[in-house]
């Protein structure tokens, strides 16, 4: 088992205790034997084991045995040049790949909370509602912003007006967002900026309350004073989420993230503490990447 | 290039002379204010009455003189003494239009109620559920040649499927003797439908049977114009929705088929007009030349077997009285009028359909932008 010394700076929450956790591995964690990138500290709230993932039914993998687990309650940030896979790694989490026909993990697991997510009984549905995600280009619903943060929980089925009023209210704070639109709740989703309008999708997404978040290149398309808020609004979430970020911004993969995760041509070069990472990466590759020699 | 251009204005051209044709011809009809003699604004009686004969003849005067039947019964009940020569009967050509524009806009209705049930369907479906493959190509290559089929073929494929088909019921209080393949009885106590029969003797020439016609019709075109706005919801509305844990079923409610409305109301609003339009469909399945009465007036029984009747009943449709009053009756300055009035009030109201589809377009792209 790998040990790092911890970046204090990134870790508001949980501090120094994460030094003595680190020496008493957690029940959730596998063991080095089989998992070549463990987690560095903490307790282990995505486990990725072996995967290889393929959009062609198996012909060519997109994904090669990946394994590293991401830790809970941390914001771990996925980098890499593009096609590398990250983004289908992402999306892996949340089964969103179901949505291509053809796509199938080939080999190994990942469990969410311990739990195998590709295993049968696991309903898609159920799953999604616990790991939500945050997309590249935001896209709330053409509704009025009342609706849009409203929607998860209304197709859950909740009816009761005074819950999602609560709910709407609770969600748009997390999310930095009530002080803006406290007053025209009713007004369309689309008159916000792109910046309130990725924080909408924040703050839809939370609103079903899922334990873990997952942020596809969220800032790549926002100016940098509203990528700056996102920054804040993911400091801040990382209290109550575990959020895993894509992201091709490596100032921002540094200023965000407790770990960093570097993949090349579907692979996991190198996973580490992220002061590691972008100070004194283990793997050359990583280091030429980061230094912007390639990708 | 200027050849090119040349072709284009001219095609333009022979619209903008076919439409003040019509207009020049029936524009007085609708509105006598406009024509040589001058008259009332509107000729209310174009627009409220039945269809009928056109009675032609020569008063004592020796003028001549023209009116609808039922008009020239009461003439001459008035003036039982008048001297009446050279009387000339017309079919279809005297009275007003009503009854042709009531059918097809019941017509009208009952297509486009089913082809928007079963096409919207079908859309989603092939769009949504279906495993892209090659089955599912075939199947989008069939519905679009369907397209191509001439209406001729679809109106008797409708005479033979739901006019003639045995085994499609009607509620009657009277079973047909020679076309009922077998009636089931009800008792008197059972609700709504105590008291009558359920006949398997098919449609008949029917305005369900017309309706149903019209809507396998146009069909193809509003699965194709359904699925074109089922694609251009964005992506974004789909994963959003599906991320935040709605199924399959609910993501299509919630986040795709209301975004696909406007696409799928223009599109519907389009196929009125062709369906409106359209004479040989309904032809052999649900047109008839004259009626005495608009469908409602002329169905009896009570409930059920009322509805059963209004359905299974013939109507007059617009695009079918055209053809009759046009190719049936010889043009005399006495028919001339119902002639050009019908083409001119028909035109109209598919220039209503087709504005009133650019003004939806137009109305929701201002509302819902992304």
């Amino acid at each position: 088992m790998v040990t790092t010394p911890l970046s204090e700076k990134n870790d508001p929450m949980t501090g120094s205790n994460n030094t003595s956790e680190a020496d008493s591995p957690k029940p959730g964690q596998t063991t080095a034997t089989s998992n070549p990138n463990p987690v560095p500290h903490g307790e282990a709230m995505i486990e990725i084991d072996d995967v290889s993932f393929s959009y062609d039914a198996g012909e060519t993998n997109v994904l090669q045995n990946i394994s590293f687990n991401i830790p809970k309650g941390k914001v771990t940030a996925l980098i890499g040049p593009s096609g590398c896979g990250k983004s289908t790694l992402l999306r892996c989490m949340n089964r969103m790949n179901d949505l291509v026909d053809t796509s199938k993990v080939t080999s190994g697991q990942i469990r969410i909370m311990g739990q195998d997510i590709n295993a049968h009984q696991v309903d898609p549905i159920e799953l999604r509602k616990k790991v939500g995600m945050v997309f590249q280009k935001y896209n709330p619903f053409p509704k009025s912003i009342y609706e849009n943060v409203a929607y998860g929980l209304k197709i859950q089925g909740v009816k009761n007006k005074s819950q999602l009023d609560e709910a709407v209210e609770k969600s748009l704070q997390r999310a930095a967002l009530w002080k803006e639109v406290k007053d025209r709740l009713n007004s369309s989703a689309l008159s916000l900026s792109g910046g309130q309008q990725q924080r909408l999708c924040i703050a839809r997404t939370i609103a079903v309350s899922p334990s873990v978040l997952l942020m596809d290149e969220p800032c790549s398309a926002l100016d940098p004073i509203a990528t700056a808020r996102i920054e804040e609004l993911i400091a801040e979430l990382q209290e109550e989420f575990t959020i895993v970020i894509v992201t091709h911004n490596m100032q921002q993969a540094t200023r965000v993230s407790d770990r960093t995760a570097f993949f090349y041509l579907g692979e996991l070069i190198e996973y580490d503490v992220t002061t590691k990472i972008f100070s004194n990466p283990s793997v050359p590759q990583t280091e030429e990447y980061i230094t912007g020699r390639f990708g | 290039m200027t050849l090119m251009a040349i072709l284009t204005y001219a095609v333009i051209a022979c619209a903008v002379f076919i439409f003040f044709d019509i207009a020049r011809k029936g524009l007085p009809v609708l509105m006598p204010v406009f024509s040589e003699k001058g008259g009332e604004v509107l000729n209310t009686d174009f627009l409220t009455r039945m269809p009928e004969t056109l009675v032609e003849f020569k008063d004592e005067n020796g003028e001549e003189q023209s009116m609808p039947s039922s008009d020239f019964i009461e003439f001459s009940k008035a003036n039982p003494d008048a001297v009446v020569t050279d009387k000339k009967a017309n079919a279809y050509s005297g009275g007003g239009i009503v009854g042709p524009l009531v059918g097809t806009a019941l017509l009208v209705i009952v297509c486009m109620a089913a082809a928007l049930v079963v096409g919207i369907g079908a859309a989603v479906y092939l769009n949504e559920y279906a495993n892209q493959g090659k089955f599912v190509g075939m199947v989008r290559l069939a519905i679009m040649n369907l397209a191509g089929v001439p209406s001729i073929v679809f109106g008797l494929f409708g005479f033979a499927f739901f006019c003639l088909f045995p085994l499609l019921p009607v509620f009657t209080t009277v079973p047909s003797e020679d076309r009922s393949l077998a009636a089931i009885p009800f008792a008197e106590w059972i609700p709504f439908f105590g008291g009558g029969y359920m006949s398997f003797e098919g449609w008949g020439n029917s305005l369900v049977a017309g309706g149903l016609t019209l809507a396998v019709m146009v069909l193809p075109v509003i699965i194709a114009s359904c699925e074109e706005a089922l694609k251009a919801i964005p992506k974004g509305f789909r994963e959003a929705s599906l991320a935040l844990g709605a199924t399959k079923w609910q993501c299509i409610r919630t986040a795709v088929l209301p975004y696909a409305t406007p696409g799928i109301l223009t599109a519907s609003v389009l196929g009125v007009t062709r369906v409106a339009g359209e004479t040989a469909p309904i032809m052999f399945t649900a047109a008839v030349a004259l009626k005495a009465k608009l469908s409602w007036s002329a169905a009896d029984g009570e409930g059920v077997y009322w509805l059963s009747n209004f359905l299974t009943d013939s109507v007059q449709a617009m695009p079918y009285h055209i053809y009759t009053v046009a190719a049936r009756i010889p043009r005399t300055d006495a028919t001339a009028a119902m002639q050009d009035g019908s083409v001119f009030v028909f035109m109209l109201l598919v220039m209503f359909f087709a504005s009133f589809s650019i003004y939806l377009r137009i109305q929701y792209r201002k509302k819902l932008k992304w």
